[in-house]
């Protein structure tokens, strides 16, 4: 006799350790693809998980085979022309075996392809970025809520309970539960006064009604008088928090001297303050605005795309900046957040604008203001003016960049101030 | 017979056990019930069964660590479900609907997915089909112990966790990935294995650590020896004998190995073994299986307890399994085993209820036999190569239109070497059970020396068939064979002529 069980309860991941031993193994090939990931996404298109696709060779698992050459012999099925003795090309390909060959789900052989989750997806972006461990679980972990109320439910724990609703709860039952009896009892008490008021007070009636009053008022008295059904216990949900809205700058140097590399550092710095934003707000809005001599504001394609010659004016990205808060963006309603990226050089004259611009008009406006430069040769103007407004500033946060795990440093500030 | 053909026509008014497609655990045990009386009734002795329902999760869970129920971790299982479960998530691949493993008992798995047809059909497959198979196969008798292997994989899982923990992931990772990539030479082709117990296992494992240590000690022992002596211990070669089974002869004469390493290259060893008896009877196995699970449906068809919805339904996917695309299809990828197998096991049962001429001729000892014996004989003591070699006929060879190609390097040309016709049978026959030969199909690759008094060098030696020469993975292979082994290591291709030459080298 067969035995039946039902296992469709018992744990289903119990891969879930061997696919963890492939990632591990495999670190240094899905890095690569998840760089390659980053670069073809937009800004706010972090948090989701990516196909992988690694080359079949490298994880491949060897045993000893035959290799072309020598003498085979097969049998095939389905002949239909074919007699003894004849001779027939190769077919294509050389395998040699007749049909056969090329993977019927048109995926390359040579590619294995599979999905990280949204997790393990951040995890490998975040580790090049140097994150500490606690930034790294903040920033992973799903967005934080807050408890709210939400009524009254009747099952919870002793710390909940809500007195006022219980006692509420018990009159009710308690009325409806004496309802009849009470009703029983006045009829009965009625009648025993009425058979008293006619003399009869001894007659075997009025005993029997004694009797039943008794046995009412016994019944009255026996509802209790706090039951476990009356128990409610204050619920709480939980809500989204906090639900306000931002405003993200994203400002960068186009000109001739920066190149791809030095967009791809600038492309996660803006990533990584973008995920921070995240954690904080609920809709936050992407403004890019892209400078040489003069200031643009683009899509984000054009924002990393396109690259320009000729000179650099900072301040014109400043200026074009102030005039959309003013315009689209009043700081009583929006968080504004901005963060620049540039390789440091700036016409000579325009640094100290920069400098003003900040101190007078954007500082006050805005939350946070980071500002990296990447790979500059060494500081110029615009780094000593920048210096002086990070000494005056408190939102104001600044760091040379030579490798990914100089950006997060320039959001320290921010985290601290999150944190406490 | 006549007595069952008036109790067929008795219950000749319908009884189904059920109409719709949705299943219940009552329904289960009902087909169930059923199934195996009439598996009862032609005779198949099974292990008992324990059927297990699952989700499709579960399923490629269960499918990326081959069907093993306990296993222990390593990264292959990882690659192996991420595909898998990429495949089916994608669509490409329907799930193969029924895992079996040859344990006792024979545990199979339903998929809760499935309707009631696929669920019967899955149980008379796998639980009476493979079920009776495993237990009936002399391979399957001879080379696994369907009581003791699920103690074993408990005890084999435990051990690797244990060993991770002591000498970290890393380190057991890289012996298992050698381990792994020899498993095909890990395995004994003529000596019988000892049975395997987990309470035994246990008990010696210890012992056998420090005695396995203290022997290798010994081998390697560098006494002076008299000049005369020595001369002739140098013309010996170590082993006397070459070996065919390259994880054991690692595990018992490795320089450099620690008792854990040893350990587990005797695990794997030990799996690699387990696995050996299906990877030799593919045809056989899932012929034999699927010649039953379309026997027993058919009579409860016959006797009036299935509907003719269960059977269109049972039969679409029967013939789905069993169909062999021809060699210019672009579905074509091989003979299909399930077709092979299948067709072979009907004949079989042709060939012994209404006999040809011809097949008098060529199967005089079966023709006109009792169908039901001259199968179970055939099941118990053959294997795939075997198994063709005895019985494929020339009826099955027309039907299926068989012929076969000579593919030559010295040629310009493939040839035809035979076809389906009377000077054929004989060849293609003989071919066919030829490429079922696990040994042709692999490379034959021997133990041959050891440099015992040198550097310790150990030289392998791969006999050469057919003039077919190793594949572009042996310098890899090499790596790892070198990894177990501590010292250099290399691999000689012998030609037909006996003429060995260097195939490959890999220095430590």
């Amino acid at each position: 006799m067969s035995q039946f069980v039902d296992r469709r309860l018992s744990g289903k991941n119990r891969s879930a350790v061997n696919r963890q031993r492939f990632l591990r193994r495999f670190k240094g090939q899905i890095r690569k693809a998840v760089t390659e990931a980053v670069s073809g996404r937009k800004v706010a298109d972090l948090e989701r998980g990516e196909k992988i696709s690694i080359p079949s060779k490298d994880l491949s698992e060897p045993v000893f085979h035959h290799g072309p050459g020598g003498r085979r012999s097969i049998v095939h099925p389905g002949n239909r022309e074919f007699v003894t003795g004849d001779r027939v090309d190769r077919p294509d390909g050389g395998s040699g075996q007749g049909g056969g060959g090329g993977s019927p789900d048109g995926e390359g052989m040579d590619e294995f392809v599979f999905e990280l989750s949204r997790e393990e997806f951040m995890n490998y972006f975040f580790e090049d970025l140097a994150l500490p461990d606690l930034v790294k679980k903040q920033l992973t972990a799903v967005p934080e809520v807050k408890r709210v109320r939400a009524g009254f439910v009747s099952q919870g724990n002793p710390s909940n309970l809500h007195v006022v609703r219980s006692m509420k709860q018990a009159i009710g039952r308690r009325l409806a539960m004496a309802a009849g009896p009470r009703e029983a009892l006045r009829e009965a008490e009625e009648a025993l006064a009425e058979l008293e008021a006619k003399g009869e007070g001894a007659s075997p009636e009025a005993d029997e009604l004694r009797e039943e009053i008794t046995a009412l008022r016994a019944r009255v008295a026996a509802v209790p008088f706090l039951d476990t059904w009356d128990l409610r216990y204050a619920n709480r949900a939980d809500k989204p928090q906090p639900s306000s809205q931002a405003v993200m700058f994203c400002l960068m140097d186009v000109s001739g001297s920066m190149d791809e590399a030095r967009k791809d550092i600038a492309k996660r710095f803006f990533m990584l303050l973008y995920l921070f934003l995240t954690r904080s707000y609920e809709k936050i809005d992407l403004v890019f605005i892209r400078h040489h001599t003069v200031a643009k504001e683009v899509d984000e394609e054009d924002f990393f795309a396109s690259r320009e010659t000729g000179g650099t004016v900072v301040s014109s990205a400043l200026e074009l900046m102030r005039d959309i808060i003013r315009e689209r963006y009043p700081s009583a309603a929006w968080n504004i957040y901005a963060a620049q990226a540039s390789d440091g050089d700036n016409w000579e004259d325009d640094s100290p604008r920069c400098r003003e611009l900040l101190l007078q008009d954007l500082l006050p406006a805005v939350q946070y203001y980071a500002y990296v430069e990447i790979q500059a040769e060494h500081p110029q103007s615009l780094w000593h003016e920048y210096a002086y407004v990070k000494s005056v500033s408190r939102q104001f946060a600044m760091q040379r960049i030579l490798g990914l795990e100089d950006i997060y440093p320039v959001f320290r500030e921010l985290f601290r101030k999150k944190a406490a | 017979m006549m007595e069952e053909t008036t109790d067929r026509q008795a219950v000749k008014v319908r009884q189904y056990l059920s109409e719709g497609s949705e299943w219940t655990f009552e329904l289960l045990r009902l087909y169930d019930r059923e199934i195996g009386r009439v598996a009862a009734h032609y005779g198949l002795d099974t292990y008992p069964n324990q059927i297990e329902v699952i989700t499709s999760e579960q399923m490629i869970d269960a499918y990326s660590s081959v069907g093993m129920p306990v296993g222990y971790h390593h990264w292959s299982f990882g690659k192996q479900f991420m595909s898998t479960q990429k495949n089916y998530k994608r669509g490409h691949m329907g799930l193969a609907y029924e895992i079996v493993i040859n344990s006792s008992p024979c545990i199979a798995y339903l998929m809760e997915e499935n309707t009631m047809t696929m669920q019967a059909l899955v149980i008379a497959h796998a639980s009476y089909g493979h079920n009776s198979f495993f237990k009936g196969n002399y391979l399957f008798r001879t080379w696994t112990d369907a009581e003791g292997i699920l103690d074993y994989l408990v005890f084999a899982r435990n051990f690797v966790a244990e060993c991770e923990e002591r000498h970290g992931e890393e380190a057991v990772e890289e012996i298992l990935d050698s381990c792994h990539a020899l498993m095909n030479h890990g395995v004994d082709r003529y000596k019988r294995p000892a049975r395997l117990s987990m309470a035994k296992e246990q008990a010696r494992q210890r012992e056998r650590e420090d005695y396995l240590q203290s022997q290798v000690n010994d081998l390697w022992r560098t006494v002076p020896v008299k000049e005369a002596a020595e001369q002739a211990r140098k013309e010996r070669r170590f082993p006397p004998e070459p070996q065919e089974n390259l994880l054991y002869f690692i595990e018992k004469n490795a320089p450099r190995l620690e008792p854990w390493q040893r350990e587990l290259v005797r695990i794997v060893r030990k799996i690699a073994q387990y696995f050996y008896p299906q990877r030799q009877t593919q045809v056989m196995n899932e012929g034999w299986a699927t010649f039953w699970h379309y026997t027993l449906l058919n009579h409860l068809y016959e006797e009036g307890r299935l509907t003719d919805g269960f059977m269109m339904e049972f039969l679409q996917s029967h013939t789905n399994v069993v169909y062999q695309p021809p060699y210019y299809s672009r579905m074509y990828g091989g003979i299909n085993p399930y077709a092979l197998g299948f067709a072979m096991f009907r004949d079989l049962r042709r060939i012994c209820e209404q006999p040809t001429e011809e097949d008098r001729r060529w199967f005089p000892e079966i023709a006109g036999t009792d169908w039901v014996k001259s199968l179970d004989f055939a099941m118990r003591n053959f294997k795939d190569e075997s198994f063709i070699a005895q019985y494929l006929s020339p009826r099955l060879i027309r039907e299926m239109k068989l012929f076969n190609v000579v593919d030559d390097d010295q040629e310009e040309q493939l040839e035809i070497a035979a076809i389906h016709d009377d000077a054929g049978y004989r060849a293609i026959r003989q071919q066919l059970a030829d490429q079922y030969n696990l040994g042709n199909r692999e490379p034959n690759i021997q133990v041959w020396n050891v440099d015992v008094y040198g550097d310790r060098s150990l030289t392998l030696r791969h006999a050469m068939h057919n003039r077919r020469p190793l594949g572009e993975s042996t310098p890899e292979m090499l790596r790892h064979i070198a990894r177990l082994w501590g010292y250099d290591v290399r691999i000689e291709s012998v030609d037909e002529t006996g003429r060995a030459e260097l195939a490959g080298e890999c220095e430590v």
